[in-house]
């Protein structure tokens, strides 16, 4: 027999046959959970519901959605007047798409205040990273199919940043495309990618991503392993059955949420024309290009990093790759962050500077990656990309304990060049100040950057906890 | 750290700051109010007699007029003139071909018009027409310059001249700047009388854009409310259980 829970009934008879019981103690009943979670634990449960969500609204919307070219944007509208509740369930999926990044990026950030990434949730932090690459290339596939003025310029914007790849790229956009142009070869399989492909992957990662949390356990506030102290039926001491206590606490966070949500989904679906863009709602026209293309606005602070970097040589692919580095950045943490202790609250006082200037550096390209570009935005923009960078280049300097460098004194020197070079670049980027001039300021700054290694000393940190108290 | 997240929180915001308008010309207010049913019938009347001969507005139903307080028989002997059926979306019999040859141009599809211009960019649009010799059409217009849109409606407005003044710029360019319009010749109803009348045309077009905005709304409602109430009784029950942690 291979029921090894004592269950009997129905319950014992699929037991013997599906680890039923067996599951549900691991994963719920019995995964024991630390208690202190806060407030930035709900998000990684929210992106579960959102993508529910996406997945049951968008099994919907295919069910009247045409993606041939001339059918689509017409399809879209029929949704919208003609199917039954069909605005609603077009709406909670465009809602739904902008809510996943809001809560994935706040659940990444979470992952940086309280060191989710590190040892032993290296595979957690990294599945994670697999999954954000997969929302992303879900969300493209899926912004074309309205098939509108900003679908189709979008998506030929970010092809051809295919393009930028040297010796192979014409090949690859002509082979992504299917065509020369964005055409309805390239809507037809961006849908069979957007609602079969990508969506299989995000399923089975999502469940990679569960388990290889459940098998290391949760991280919390504090910091603390639950799992080194166990009592003798081997259940860790601080540790409180997910079930029934967090699926109650998660019910609140999660009402607290649709709240939110449907408050957008009822009341403001367009989200101010960034949830769903104002020259979305003229059809896909492949002869007129819009006057200012802005891809969505999750994407927008990788877009400004991308606009930010000089074309060289008369190519685009530098700011490509810059992108791409800012983006797929976030998998090295686990290796680059050589702190003894995990949670923001027992860091030193240099990691919340670094990350308080990473976070603004990411609110402040999201926002100019929706302007059109200016001289004095491109600086701006330039400045932030390299404090977005610089928060992972500190890194593996600062978090190791005992460094004393070499030009430690003038630490406060630079931080100081730092500031005021930037200030000076933008200051001189409104005045007539030549470029050449500012690009001799913008590498000053950039060394200045650049030279942390030899001037950051350890940050201070205290030592975590051993156990969770109060 | 709570100082942090209070400060990242403020900043959420700002990207809403970010939306600042491109155009040149100051809009002008368009006088929506999708609950003002009279406006909204009037307007779909003038849209019907007006736009929907060069302008299509084929993902929108005759029927769903009943929206706005139509019976089906009132469509049928107001505001259908071909042999359509109420059931069918407005389209119209110019084609596409047609239309470019004409116009230079295809006029572009009405729908959701106003979701994509915006009410007030289509209620100064359409009072912002003036005579131009310069152009084919004779027409010209303040906000959508070099448009291919004649002045569908100039026996109503009448016909006005447009002045422009010149002005400096902070970088030191010169720019032709617009400062008023005159009424050259005026047209068969008040100049208040038109802009009334464009009112309940974009009214109308605001409605069309998206019918089911009213419901949407009132859903809404029963919505968070709903959500409001489960959220007392689930704070109550989270409560009751983390008794015995904290």
């Amino acid at each position: 027999m291979a029921n090894t829970q004592g269950t009997t009934g129905l319950r014992g008879w699929i037991d013997e046959r599906f680890p039923l019981t067996q599951l549900w103690r691991e994963h719920v009943g019995e995964y024991f959970a630390p208690p202190n979670f806060n407030f930035f634990y709900i998000f990684g449960v929210l992106s579960l519901v959102v993508l529910i969500n996406q997945l049951l609204t968008g099994l919907w919307l295919t069910m009247n959605y045409k993606p041939a070219a001339d059918l689509a944007f017409g399809s879209v509208e029929y949704i919208m007047r003609d199917v039954k509740w069909g605005w609603l369930i077009r709406y909670m999926h465009s809602t739904g798409a902008s809510a996943f990044f809001i809560v994935v990026y706040l659940h990444m950030f979470r992952g940086l205040m309280y060191g989710s990434y590190k040892s032993p949730r290296e595979l957690v932090w990294l599945i994670g990273m697999l999954i954000f690459l997969c929302l992303m290339a879900e969300s493209f596939f899926g912004y074309l199919l309205p098939w509108g003025q900003m679908s189709y310029w979008g998506a030929q914007v970010i092809i051809s940043l295919f393009g930028a790849i040297p010796g192979i790229g014409d090949d690859l956009t002509l082979w992504i495309r299917g065509d020369y142009v964005v055409s309805d070869a390239t809507l037809n399989r961006f849908f069979a990618l957007h609602v079969i492909a990508i969506p299989l992957a995000l399923l089975g990662l999502v469940v990679a991503h569960v388990i290889a949390l459940h098998h290391v356990g949760s991280n919390n506030p504090e910091g603390v392993e639950i799992k080194k102290y166990m009592d003798e039926k081997g259940k860790p001491l601080d540790g409180i059955p997910f079930h029934p206590y967090y699926t109650v606490k998660d019910i609140v966070g999660v009402i607290v949420f649709l709240f939110f949500a449907a408050f957008v989904i009822f009341f403001w679906p367009d989200g101010g024309g960034y949830f769903l863009e104002h020259p979305n709602f003229e059809p896909a026209d492949p002869l007129k290009t819009p006057p200012h293309i802005a891809p969505v606005w999750y994407f927008t602070p990788f877009y400004a990093v991308l606009r930010a970097v000089p074309p060289l040589f008369g190519s685009q692919f530098p700011g490509v790759v810059m992108m791409g580095i800012a983006v797929l950045i976030f998998a090295a943490l686990p290796w680059i962050d050589n702190s003894p202790v995990k949670s923001i609250r027992y860091r030193g006082p240099t990691y919340k500077l670094f990350l308080a200037a990473f976070v603004l550096a990411f609110i402040g390209l999201g926002w100019l990656g929706v302007l059109p570009a200016e001289p004095t935005l491109t600086w701006l923009a330039r400045i932030l990309t390299v404090i977005y960078l610089g928060f992972f280049y500190a890194l593996p300097w600062y978090s190791k304990a005992g460094r004393k460098p070499i030009l430690g004194p003038l630490q406060n020197a630079f931080i100081i060049a730092i500031i005021a070079l930037g200030v000076g670049i933008i200051w001189g980027s409104t005045r007539a100040i030549s470029d050449g001039k500012l690009s001799m300021m913008f590498l000053l700054y950039t060394a200045c950057f650049a030279l942390m290694p030899f001037y950051l000393a350890s940050d201070k940190t205290k030592p975590e906890p051993e156990r969770v108290t109060g | 750290m709570k100082r942090i997240m209070k400060l990242v929180a403020a900043l959420a915001f700002v990207p809403a700051l970010a939306s600042a308008s491109e155009e040149s010309v100051r809009l002008d207010k368009a006088p929506v109010d999708l609950t003002n049913q009279a406006s909204l019938q009037r307007g779909a009347r003038v849209f019907v007699n007006y736009c929907l001969n060069c302008h299509s507005a084929n993902y929108m139903r005759y029927s769903r007029l009943q929206d706005l307080g139509l019976s089906e028989d009132q469509i049928k002997e107001n505001l259908l003139f071909t042999r359509e059926k109420p059931g069918e979306t407005m389209t119209i019999a110019m084609s596409k071909k047609d239309a470019k040859d004409w116009f230079g141009a295809t006029p572009p599809d009405l729908t959701v018009i106003a979701r994509s211009r915006g009410p007030d960019w289509l209620y100064t649009y359409l009072r912002s027409f003036y005579r131009d010799d310069s152009r084919p059409t004779g027409w010209n217009n303040v906000v959508f310059d070099k448009v291919g849109m004649p002045h569908v409606m100039a026996t109503l407005q009448g016909e006005q001249i447009a002045h422009f003044r010149t002005e400096k710029e902070a970088d030191g360019e010169e720019r032709r700047v617009f400062d008023r319009f005159e009424l050259v010749k005026p047209g068969s109803v008040s100049l208040a009388q038109y802009d009334a009348m464009v009112g309940d045309l974009v009214n109308y077009l605001a409605w069309m854009g998206e019918p089911a905005k009213e419901k949407r709304m009132t859903t809404g409602l029963f919505v968070l409310l709903f959500l409001g109430m489960f959220f007392i009784v689930a704070y109550y029950l989270k409560k009751e259980f983390w008794r015995d942690i904290h």
